[in-house]
């Protein structure tokens, strides 16, 4: 009896001087993350990569869906925080930065010289003159289109905003649509609108607006619209797009039903799963609209945080240096399909990501985030909102515009 | 009541016994309901107060609270969403006692005897089962544009499709016909044991007396259905009350925000993605459920009475 009890006790103590060993030679960093099964993969293999690297460090990776993780951060953050989190650039990272939830990282950002191989993303990711998270990869916006609906209406693809609209009289008469998309979930609406009032009135009255410096009854604004009327107002765009999810739109492009979609770069692989190919499936800068305004474009980033409630601070930043290094992001970015921000590194064969590097690469106007993502939550939403009823209701303009107004009154105090 | 009585008859014969055998008989009801008083104040009173409480209030949830005193209300009364919130509630209400009538009809016509009928009365009874995502998912791709089956039958009969869940002119009606669908199934259900219930002698006198059809139903069936009636009418209340599921799932409140009801405007400032206003989808929380106020009082009101007998 008393022999058994002191070997269990050994047994234990063995046990216990077993984990703390086991502890000390491998330090956890817990890692929450909302990738869908394709970059889960790719985040997987550059994990496997870190660890070879560093074989002290286990890296331990949650992942959520995407919409639970919109939601479960706030929690998380505050109850039981990991050293690492996915999240968003520009305003949407503004809320968590303003209450103390995110790390500042400037020192990830001095200590590896990425002012320099990340400087395209340095301005969206610095918040108070500091940076407070490490971004991996963001993805172009612009129109694409079916080249042979193109074919079918016998127009050329247009270079500025007149000729898109003359081809729009032409689409109609072929009974194509000139320009899909579905805005049940209201964010394809807003890539729209930010083309628009960025091609109307450049990137700087944009980050304004967005940023609520600007009244949304300025007659700057008044102008963007009075352009999208152009489009709206004769029935250019889908009818019903209110009721329809943006793949349903991506299956009217695919159809040929519709000739042009504004869409995000992650919409070609369902394009081409409709079985678009790179022969029928073209990409165009949105067109010119004020002549000789510098050229903004749209391009979200995705990023990685270090909650203010990490416990390993350490070995988060060794991984967020690892993350930003160019080898990493261009493995990371080939297998997710989207663009890698480190100028070092390489670029897929894709053509769409070749004319997107491209695109971006020469805009020398700056790159905006998105509506969502630049303006902050409640504006977006509201906004969205907005533009949704526009495209519907193009004559409520104004109702609309002194809403938006009320709100944004509201809304930055 | 005879309880406390004798308790406290007891207590003025002799006080030489303990307090515990004096008190017994009163102590005891309370003792029963404990565990479940401390249940419904921490889960029911506790969060009704501290949202009426949170309503003064403008929080995002995690940084410091800000006392805004009635600025959330003056708000909320000088916004247009929240009256599209509150008409569609009223019109949810409205439509959404025909489930009742309906109910009544379907039990009515599957009370008889007929080989099978059990498959029927079930089959009749499977929209209730199902969850209510699913109905939603059904009823959103049969108004789906270009494919669903009621948007192609409309194009059909008039040339012109509609798109229900797109119009801000149909949405509401068309989340209360899908939501109608499985309450009608729920009211049904509960008429059908009723039904079991009515007492045959009592027709069978009324049939000698040369009632029959309508007039049998509305003086001899119905008030014997009185209970079925009135949960149904409750439950059916508290349905389009809370109506939110429907909502989110089929339109997510949209197009621009006409489909919203109050329980989905409170969650949309509250917790969504664009929300987290607290204090604001707090204040919304208390007005729905002082609008759910006005009818329960109603409810208790007539119980108490009904077990009073008067």
């Amino acid at each position: 009896m008393k022999l058994s009890h002191t070997s269990a006790l050994l047994c234990s103590a063995a046990i216990a001087l077993m984990a703390t060993q086991a502890m000390a030679q491998q330090r956890t960093l817990k890692y929450y993350a909302d990738f869908d099964p394709a970059p889960l993969a790719a985040f997987e293999a550059a994990i496997l990569e870190f660890e070879a690297a560093n074989p002290d460090i286990d890296v331990v990776l949650q992942n959520f869906d995407h919409e639970g993780y919109k939601t479960s951060i706030r929690n998380f953050l505050s109850a039981d925080s990991p050293d690492l989190a996915n999240w968003y650039a520009g305003n949407r990272m503004a809320p968590f930065v303003n209450s103390g939830q995110f790390q500042d990282v400037s020192d990830v950002w001095t200590d590896n010289n990425l002012g320099e191989s990340l400087a395209s993303a340095k301005g969206s990711m610095t918040i108070d003159g500091k940076q407070w998270g490490v971004p991996y990869t963001y993805y172009q916006w612009g129109i694409y289109y079916n080249k042979d609906a193109y074919k079918q209406a016998g127009v050329e693809v247009p270079a500025t905003w007149a000729e898109f609209i003359d081809n729009c009289a032409k689409f109609k008469e072929a009974g194509i649509d000139c320009v899909t998309t579905g805005t049940k979930a209201l964010w394809p609406g807003a890539g729209i609108f930010d083309y628009m009032n960025l091609r109307t009135n450049g990137y700087d009255f944009h980050m304004e607006l967005t940023a609520g410096k600007v009244a949304w009854t300025d007659d700057k604004v008044k102008n963007t619209f009075a352009e999208w009327a152009k489009l709206v107002e004769p029935g250019y765009v889908t009818a019903n797009h209110a009721a329809l999810e943006w793949q349903d739109a991506a299956s009217l492009l695919v159809q040929g039903k519709a000739a042009n979609y504004v869409m995000g770069n992650f919409a070609v692989a369902v394009f081409k799963d409709g079985g678009m190919t790179n022969d029928t499936l073209g990409f165009m800068t949105y067109p010119e609209i004020t002549p000789g305004i510098p050229r903004g474009e749209e391009a979200p980033t995705d990023t990685i945080h270090i909650p203010a409630g990490a416990k390993n601070v350490d070995d988060a930043k060794k991984f967020l240096a690892f993350i930003a290094t160019a080898d990493v992001q261009t493995k990371l970015n080939e297998a997710l399909g989207q663009l890698p921000i480190n100028n070092q590194s390489k670029v897929g064969d894709d053509p769409f990501l070749q004319a997107g590097f491209e695109m971006l690469s020469t805009a020398d106007g700056g790159i905006a985030q998105f509506f969502d993502r630049d303006a902050p939550a409640e504006m977006a939403k509201i906004g969205m909102e907005g533009f949704q009823e526009f495209m519907v209701k193009p004559e409520n303009v104004d109702k609309i515009l002194d809403r938006l107004e009320k709100a944004r009154q509201r809304i930055y105090k | 009541m005879t309880g406390s009585a004798t308790a406290a008859s007891a207590g003025t014969q002799g006080d030489n016994r303990g307090y515990w055998k004096r008190n017994q008989r009163g102590l005891a009801p309370w003792i029963f309901l404990a565990p479940g008083m401390a249940m419904f104040s921490l889960y029911v009173i506790y969060p009704i107060i501290a949202s009426m409480w949170l309503s003064f209030y403008d929080w995002d949830g995690l940084g410091a609270k800000t006392w805004l005193g009635f600025q959330n209300y003056t708000e909320l009364f000088d916004d247009d969403a929240f009256y599209t919130s509150l008409k569609n509630n009223i019109i949810w209400l409205a439509l959404y006692m025909l489930a009742v009538p309906a109910g009544l009809f379907v039990a009515l016509f599957l009370n008889q005897t007929v080989t099978g009928i059990r498959i029927y009365k079930s089959l009749f009874f499977f929209p209730f089962v199902i969850s209510q995502v699913v109905v939603g998912l059904i009823f959103s791709w049969f108004y789906a544009p270009n494919f669903g089956l009621f948007y192609n039958l409309i194009e059909w009969i008039t040339g012109t499709g509609v798109a229900v869940l797109a119009d801000d002119r149909y949405v509401t009606y068309g989340i209360i016909a899908a939501g109608l669908w499985p309450q009608i199934a729920y009211c049904m259900i509960l008429y059908l044991t009723g039904l079991n219930n009515v007492a045959p002698d009592q027709v069978e006198a009324a049939r000698l007396d040369g009632a029959r059809g309508w007039k049998m139903l509305w003086h001899v069936i119905l008030p014997q259905l009185r209970p079925a009636t009135f949960i149904a009418v409750v439950v059916t209340v508290i349905g389009a009350l809370r109506s939110f599921d429907l909502v989110s799932i089929m339109t997510d409140g949209g197009p621009y925000g006409s489909s919203r009801v109050l329980s989905f405007y409170m969650y949309e400032q509250a917790l969504s993605e664009y929300g987290y206003r607290m204090g604001y989808g707090a204040a919304i929380a208390v007005i729905l459920f002082a609008i759910m106020m006005i009818f329960i009082s109603g409810f208790i009101w007539k119980m108490v009475r009904d077990e009073r007998g008067v």
